[in-house]
């Protein structure tokens, strides 16, 4: 085995430096934080997805194949390739599909006191999940199946965005079952 | 008309470091590559190709890197093509450089991949704040972890089976002169005891973030028959995805992985993978992926891949089916490489060269990548001897 540490022989060879520059210190690296900054115009079916959060609504979209709601609504089953153009307004209250306690904090949400619960959240009504924080109980009292409704943001201060939800809290309603749980719920396609 | 027979030739690594501060990328490319064209006993000129794979660009913030990258790499005037499939990237790049054997396109190729993880930050990078959804995600990390915790609950498995992992996965390492942890006084109460980030994984579960690049050339059948070397012989190459967010989707056990499984192994004619397969280099980020992909690709019993950790079963110290001898994800992780490293060390093996980490008489050998939120599969089989 080749010596990790090694110079390998064809890289030892000599390099010619020109004069010019021969008595300058040679950069090894150079370190610049990048920025970029842009404008998000989101898809029709998003635009009225963030709209309905101002009225306390969340929407999905119902695929016309099989019926499976997808939220967010995207426009599209990515299953089968179709267009998907019938909303349906889920409740807010679901259950907790998996999750984990997370001891990082997330730049930008100094709100956010470490260790905190980062759940999969499965509305009633809805086929997949989406990512949500859940307070309002102890961080070890948390299970897979668990029952959540939405806390909401003061109304003067609801906008066009999901953050309208501050967190989701458990409803004290008997837990899901396990295997019943998350995408679980739905049946699972067979080779 | 059936394919090429493809042969790895050469491998070629670095050391494998939180930080490679003396090279650039392009120093950090060039040199896997010189040792893979020197342990091939080739030069650049007898390459006709180069296919390049990293994780995605924002990662170090250069855009289409192949494209400066194609001096350092010898790659003036000849194809170069570039991979995208997130982590499974260093995987899928192997099979694209393999195809382009397999189909005749050319005899000899060089393929790489690389991460300078130092010059990047992918913690956050793979968790941007996006205008749909609220920002709780902590990286990599805040993405599977609750998908082990349901694989725990689902198969019923001690609770430090993980630990387990990582502790074995770092005695390898000591093994393995490349990896970048060589933890030498770790204790398993040590491993036990680190703290907690993503509960139920705790710091000292999850890989290390590393600067290094990794590279093979392959070959043709008539090249393989004339090298100086040992080669290893392909033996199945096979890839599959999957959307990551589907309803009915199993997050454990993904129906891509199991298909993709399935069809490397009928490739290769093998229909007992724990008995046939001599060592196996699976792609293990997060401890307790290693029992959850054992039983995902067939080498044991849903829910039962824990006991085969439990047992001793994948240590290099005698264990039947050795998993990741040269210390895995776990010890070394330069994202865009560490797929091609699980291909190059499964062909190290199968060709005796695998130094103080070989498993002894290793004649076929199973290599592993997934990516993205595990949706994204590679695998290759390779052999001793021409299939």
């Amino acid at each position: 085995m080749t010596d990790p540490n090694s110079t390998p022989a064809s890289l030892s060879e000599e390099v010619e430096i020109p004069e010019s520059i021969s008595g300058l210190e040679p950069v090894r690296s150079v370190r610049s934080p990048i920025r970029l900054i842009y404008d998000f115009v989101p898809s029709p079916p998003v635009q009225e997805y963030l709209r309905s959060y101002k009225k306390k609504k969340i929407l999905g979209h119902r695929s016309p194949i099989d019926g499976a709601v997808f939220v967010p609504p995207r426009g599209v089953d990515p299953r089968h390739g179709v267009l998907i153009e019938e909303s349906v307004e889920l409740s807010d209250t679901g259950h907790v599909g998996n999750f984990c306690i997370t001891h990082l904090p997330i730049p930008g949400r100094d709100d956010l006191d470490t260790p905190y619960v980062s759940a999969w959240i499965h509305l009633d009504g809805a086929n997949v999940g989406f990512l949500g924080l859940v307070s309002g109980c102890e961080n070890d009292e948390v299970h897979i199946g668990m029952r959540v409704q939405a806390v909401w943001k003061e109304e003067e201060e609801l906008g066009n965005t999901a953050e309208n939800i501050l967190y989701w809290k458990p409803t004290g309603e008997p837990a899901v079952p396990i295997e019943k749980a998350g995408n679980r719920a739905w049946d699972q396609a067979d080779e | 008309m059936s394919a090429e027979l493809t042969a790895v030739l050469g491998v070629g690594q670095t050391k494998y470091s939180s930080t490679r501060g003396d090279v650039s990328i392009a120093g950090l490319c060039r040199e896997a590559a010189y040792r893979a064209l020197e342990d091939a006993c080739l030069d650049w000129k007898e390459i006709d190709a180069v296919v390049i794979g990293k994780a995605p660009d924002f990662f170090e913030g250069v855009m289409m890197p192949e494209l400066y990258l194609a001096e350092a790499l010898g790659a003036v005037g000849k194809p170069i093509l570039r991979v995208h499939t997130a982590g499974s990237v260093g995987g899928s790049t192997a099979l694209v450089a393999a195809s382009l054997i397999q189909s005749r396109v050319h005899e000899k190729v060089l393929t790489i991949g690389f991460e300078k993880q130092s010059e990047s930050n992918a913690t956050w990078a793979l968790s941007m704040p996006q205008p749909f959804s609220v920002s709780i995600n902590a990286g990599a990390g805040g993405y599977f972890s609750p998908i082990m915790r349901q694989y725990m609950s689902r198969s019923g498995a001690p609770e430090l089976i993980g630990c387990m992992v990582a502790f074995k996965d770092r005695q390898h390492a000591l093994k393995n002169p490349y990896a970048h942890l060589h933890q030498n006084d770790l204790t398993f109460e040590e491993v036990v005891d680190s703290p907690m980030l993503w509960n139920p994984i705790r710091y000292s579960e999850t890989c290390p973030s590393s600067d290094g690049a990794c590279a093979m050339v392959l070959g043709n059948e008539a090249s393989g028959d004339r090298a100086e070397n040992p080669v290893a012989w392909v033996h199945g190459t096979a890839m599959r995805s999957e959307s990551n967010n589907f309803p009915g989707r199993d997050e454990v056990n993904p129906l891509a992985s199991r298909q993709c499984a399935a069809d490397v192994f009928k490739q290769a004619g093998i229909t007992n993978p724990l008995k046939e397969i001599d060592a196996v280099e699976i792609y293990v980020p997060f401890s307790w992926y290693e029992p959850m992909w054992l039983e995902s690709l067939g080498f044991a019993e849903l829910d039962h891949g824990w006991r085969m950790v439990e047992d001793g079963t994948t240590s290099l110290s005698g264990g039947e089916l050795p998993v990741n001898c040269s210390g895995g994800v776990l010890s070394s992780n330069p994202i865009g490489a560490s797929g091609m490293i699980r291909f190059a060390e499964a062909a190290l093996q199968v060709r005796g060269m695998a130094g103080d980490h070989q498993v002894d008489g290793a004649k076929k050998s199973f290599g592993h990548a997934y990516g993205g939120g595990a949706q994204y599969f590679a695998m290759w089989i390779v052999g001793a001897e021409k299939p």
